[in-house]
């Protein structure tokens, strides 16, 4: 039990590590997941299919692959990434193509007649987009896209299959060392647990924000 | 009154969605402080026309200027006709007012807000002008309790009064009437079209498909009947609703009869 305690600070890090991949993964899906989602909706024809495509394809595939095919494949092409940036740039690249719908079917949602309107009192388009559209579509946004959030937090855990110590690796080589699996394993999950139970919480209550409309 | 006082000029505007032609060539002036109310049998494309005009929908053929300026398309030289950029339309539909048959108000903003909004973002008032011109045309179609409600908290009637308001603090060249009552329940119809009326009274130019025939009678300056996508008859109200030389005309003025008695 000693060697458990001793072994906190270690754990620690591993979930600094695991915070950090899932913030950095977090903001970037965000940016690219909003530009490629209002380009399909609002964009010209012949940007439609390339983000169709983009999206298919990665929500297609599972995870790990895509880990490995950047970590281990991309190197045949000449491109090394370190395993930081591998699973960084995999995950981002996977989460964004789950933004992409998310955002869709916010923007989707919002009535044809509100974008009309904002045109004829001479709003330009990306006016309407942040003075009309954004505003009403953020509520439908944030349930899945908090759950897309959650989904990465659970999914950074398989960046220790490439050797990045992060909460689950740091949790292995504990065990590893100290043969009291059963411990550790709950101490891991009750920290992903509170993570992820905080992040829900959190969209529980901006959602009850944004409900401004009665329905 | 000349043509060059023309507010709206329409010339020759075709339209189809795929196969089908909404709009057959449509001529029509809409000269300053002339109150032209639009009315036709469903599917005779006066709604398409008036979408048209501030560019919701594109035309095909013919030309529409308002104030001058040809809305559908820019002159990509060599007297190829390209289509407007976003931000040269925006330009040109802040100077044309609407307002919907489902009002469309932004169910974030408050009344005020709502109607703020344009002042601020396209005519470039400080958020204390907007205010205040926000609030007197609140006031003017009698809403002036009304400046926090969100459009969820107001009734239908209400809400277009809002909608009205929104449109005409642009202070536009001409302002479009969408079937405006269509979607309000009868005791509301009123109180939306009084406000229509006074602002006829102050001389705006406005554009208004109805099937409000009493509306059109007393409100109108001429009135225009459409269908099949041209427009068939126009003239004075009196002159148009007591037609008897037209067929159609006198067809679906029956027909409207009937359903009102």
């Amino acid at each position: 039990m000693l060697f458990a305690i001793q072994s906190l600070p270690f754990l620690w890090h591993g979930l600094l590590v695991t915070l950090q991949v899932s913030a950095l993964v977090v903001v970037f899906s965000l940016a690219g997941g909003i530009l490629l989602g209002v380009g399909i909706v609002y964009g010209p024809r012949w940007l439609y299919w390339p983000i169709r495509i983009y999206s298919d394809f990665f929500r297609g595939i599972p995870l790990l692959v895509l880990i490995f095919f950047i970590y281990y494949a991309l190197p045949l092409f000449g491109i090394n990434l370190t395993s930081f940036v591998s699973v960084v740039v995999a995950l981002s690249a996977f989460e964004t193509a789950h933004i992409i719908e998310i955002v869709r079917g916010a923007l989707q949602s919002i009535p044809r007649g509100q974008n009309e309107a904002a045109k004829t009192i001479g709003l330009r388009f990306s006016q309407r987009l942040v003075y009309v559209i954004a505003p009403q579509a953020v509520r439908r946004f944030l349930p899945p896209w908090i759950n897309a959030v959650v989904d990465t937090v659970k999914g950074s855990a398989l960046v220790s299959l490439v050797g990045i110590v992060d909460l689950m690796l740091a949790i292995q080589q504990v065990i590893g060392r100290t043969y009291i699996p059963m411990p550790l394993y709950v101490l891991g999950a009750l920290m992903y647990f509170v993570i992820n139970y905080s992040l829900s919480s959190a969209s529980r209550r901006l959602e009850a924000r944004f409900a401004y409309i009665r329905e | 009154m000349a043509s060059s006082e023309s507010v709206v000029r329409i010339r020759g505007v075709k339209k189809s969605f795929g196969a089908n032609r909404v709009l057959d060539g449509v001529d029509l002036d809409v000269h300053k402080g002339e109150v032209v109310v639009v009315i036709g049998p469903s599917g005779s494309g006066k709604t398409t026309l008036l979408r048209c005009i501030n560019l919701l929908e594109t035309y095909d053929e013919g030309s529409i200027q308002v104030d001058g300026v040809e809305v559908g398309f820019r002159d990509g030289g060599g007297g190829v006709r390209k289509h407007r950029h976003d931000r040269e339309l925006a330009r040109i539909r802040a100077d044309i007012g609407m307002v919907f048959q489902l009002f469309n108000l932004f169910p974030h903003l408050s009344a005020r807000e709502n109607v703020m909004l344009g002042l601020q973002k396209v005519r470039g008032r400080s958020a204390t002008d907007a205010k205040k011109i926000a609030e007197q045309w609140l006031s003017r179609v009698g809403l002036g309790d009304k400046f926090d409600s969100l459009p969820g908290q107001l009734s239908g009637g209400q809400q277009q009064r809002v909608g009205i308001a929104r449109a005409v603090a642009m202070d536009p060249k001409v302002l479009l009437l969408d079937e405006i009552t269509s979607a309000l329940d009868p005791e509301l119809v009123g109180e939306v079209l009084t406000v229509v009326q006074e602002l006829a009274k102050d001389g705006m130019t406005m554009i208004v498909v109805t099937h409000e025939m009493t509306f059109a009678r007393d409100v109108s300056t001429r009135i225009v009947f459409m269908d099949g996508g041209q427009i068939q008859v126009q003239g004075t109200p009196r002159e148009v609703l007591t037609a008897t030389g037209h067929d159609r005309l006198k067809a679906f003025l029956a027909r409207i009869e009937m359903k009102h008695h």
